[in-house]
């Protein structure tokens, strides 16, 4: 069973690394753009699955940390912080910081007030940047030219996408190994009795703060790679409707699950994608899709294929 | 010897009501004592000031000679406090030796820091074997692959009470362990906690009288939030106060 699946999933990353290949013989280069964005959403969905499905906690300011890594970056860069190999770290090190500023506070609060509590932040985060001169004001930050990752060449399109391939497996990988661990095994009991694993000793909080944390810097990667894919940052990146779109992606494709957030980036941005192109009422249509879900699959798309996290 | 457990001037209230006003007491290390007192006493509320789910107002409590008031609830669990509660607290939706696994180790104070994160808990055997143990030690050995939620009341609370001696506190507190249990289930806990017996220090609170005077080393009553006494099975028996308060006048 076990074989079975790690094989499909085998498969799944051979056919993604070959697709920039068959795209070009195919003549539908164009398409290469759309596939990276698939999987940058995915990145920043797991992200925040982690921290929802995992952690138990209901975040509605990811877009804070998505968008945050993204105008960090263009920043960084505007003042001549080029290498991909120091400005993404250092990206994912201060949104870190800030994500545990947010965190420590927000934690303190449950239910409904943290869901709350992490939406004002966010929005103080985006009426902050927009204000902010260096920043771009409404306009956003462009960059002119992408990160340096040498030696690869990240102006190529499909180095972009090859390098967003990798990171997202990657960040699964270790999901995968987080859940299995001590640390995941706490997180599980966390979700079922807070007070039962307190009262075992479990410094809760502070194990709460660390998923937050850990899902944070994860999205501002996606977000390093979103600002070289959209070359620039723009403020709807941080607005309250980008944290509510990635929560939409972790419902739909499964809370907890590990491949919730990518199937949910992949459906829903596929869907708009689609249905654009056919109507004008996609949101309508993406609304009634999203209730049918909840309604007839509670664990999403992905846990109608496996049982399993 | 020192009591492993000094409580000074304890003062707790809730608006308008002092839950606990002016508790100081002393548990013994060893000792099984009983606090026993009508309903809304105010003995849950001190196990939770006890235990760190609450802190109190006034007062202080020393822990082998340590002030722990302030201290947060993981930390006292850490310096060997341990607590059941009222209402049982488990992890419903897995295995129960899974539950009792979480509790050995919280015990380890492992939380990820070292390379152990990258390893599936899972495959920790020597984890497993010392969860089974302890479950073994309640009498549950053969629920191991049992969800929580499946077993029956009384073995959720034997449950939960592996999970809080797999801690190994070096104080017990038990809110009520009998809660709920049939006339068999009630036996089988209370001969449990009898067999803690010296080689445990326990503060017990419970309604069942025959339980309390079977195990208890000392009583103490708790009456609308004031300790009125505290002695011997024998003394309290006999202790014309508590038998107006508490007890009634048909017990003698
Ligand atoms: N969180 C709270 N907020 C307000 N009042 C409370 C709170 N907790 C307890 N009380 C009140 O404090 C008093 C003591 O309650 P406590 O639960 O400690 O009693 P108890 O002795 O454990 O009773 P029982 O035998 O019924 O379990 C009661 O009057 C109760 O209503
Ligand atoms: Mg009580």
């Amino acid at each position: 069973m076990r074989t079975y699946r790690s094989l499909g999933e085998l498969s799944l990353l051979s056919l993604a690394i070959a697709l920039p290949w068959l795209l070009q013989a195919l003549g539908e280069d164009y398409y290469i753009g759309f596939a990276t964005r698939l999987l940058i959403y995915a990145l920043a969905a797991t992200s925040l699955n982690f921290v929802v499905g995992y952690g138990g906690m209901v975040a509605f300011g990811h877009a804070a940390f998505f968008g945050g890594g993204a105008y960090l970056v263009a920043l960084l860069m505007t003042g001549g912080l080029i290498s991909a190999w120091a400005s993404w770290p250092l990206t994912m090190f201060i949104v870190a910081l800030l994500a545990w500023a947010i965190g420590a506070i927000s934690l303190r609060t449950r239910g409904v007030y943290f869901i709350m509590i992490t939406l004002a932040f966010a929005q103080m985060i985006y009426y902050s940047v927009i204000s902010l001169k260096i920043a771009g004001g409404d306009d956003g930050l462009p960059i002119d030219q992408r990160s340096n990752l040498f030696p690869f060449d990240l102006a190529n399109d499909n180095v972009l996408y090859w390098l967003a391939l990798g990171l997202l497996a990657l960040s699964l990988l270790l999901l995968k190994r987080l859940s299995h661990s001590r640390y995941g095994h706490a997180l599980a009991g966390i979700r079922q009795n807070e007070t039962r694993m307190e009262a075992l000793g479990y410094p809760v909080q502070q194990l709460k703060l660390v998923c937050f944390v850990i899902g944070a810097a994860l999205a501002a990667l996606a977000g390093a790679l979103l600002v070289n894919q959209n070359g620039m940052a723009g403020p709807g990146q941080l607005y309250w409707t980008q944290s509510g779109m990635l929560l939409v992606m972790v419902i739909l494709g499964g809370v907890g699950q590990r491949y919730g957030g990518v199937l949910g980036a992949f459906v829903l941005l596929g869907l708009e994608e689609v249905l654009a192109q056919v109507t004008e009422h996609n949101h309508l249509y993406i609304g009634l899709i999203l209730l049918a879900v909840v309604l007839y699959a509670p664990r999403g798309l992905a846990g109608l294929f496996c049982k399993s996290r | 010897m020192t009591p492993l457990l000094t409580i000074r001037n304890l003062k707790r209230h809730f608006g308008g009501l002092w839950a606990t006003r002016d508790v100081s007491l002393e548990i013994q290390r060893g000792e099984i004592h009983a606090l026993i007192g009508p309903n809304g006493a105010g003995k849950t509320t001190l196990i939770h000031l006890i235990s760190g789910g609450l802190f109190p107002d006034e007062g202080q409590l020393l822990f082998d000679g340590r002030d722990v008031t302030k201290k947060t609830m993981h930390d006292r669990v850490a310096l060997g406090i341990a607590r059941s509660f009222q209402i049982t607290q488990i992890f419903p939706k897995i295995a129960a030796l899974e539950n009792v696994r979480l509790a050995v180790q919280a015990q380890q104070r492992d939380w990820g820091s070292s390379l152990r994160m990258w390893r599936p808990a899972s495959a920790d055997f020597l984890m497993i074997e010392e969860a089974e143990d302890w479950l073994g030690r309640v009498g549950l050995a053969e629920h191991a692959g049992t969800h929580a939620a499946d077993l029956s009341h009384g073995e959720q609370r034997a449950l939960e009470l592996a999970m809080t001696l797999a801690t190994r506190p070096r104080l017990l507190l038990l809110d009520e362990p009998l809660a709920g249990m049939g006339p068999e289930e009630s036996e089988r806990m209370t001969q449990l906690i009898a067999s803690l017996r010296g080689e445990q220090t326990v503060l017990l609170v419970e309604h069942d009288m025959d339980m309390v005077f079977r195990v208890a080393d000392r009583i103490s009553v708790l009456v609308a939030g004031h300790i009125t006494a505290t002695g011997t099975p024998e003394a309290i028996r006999v202790d014309p106060a508590v038998k107006r308060a508490y007890l009634g006048e048909d017990i003698a």
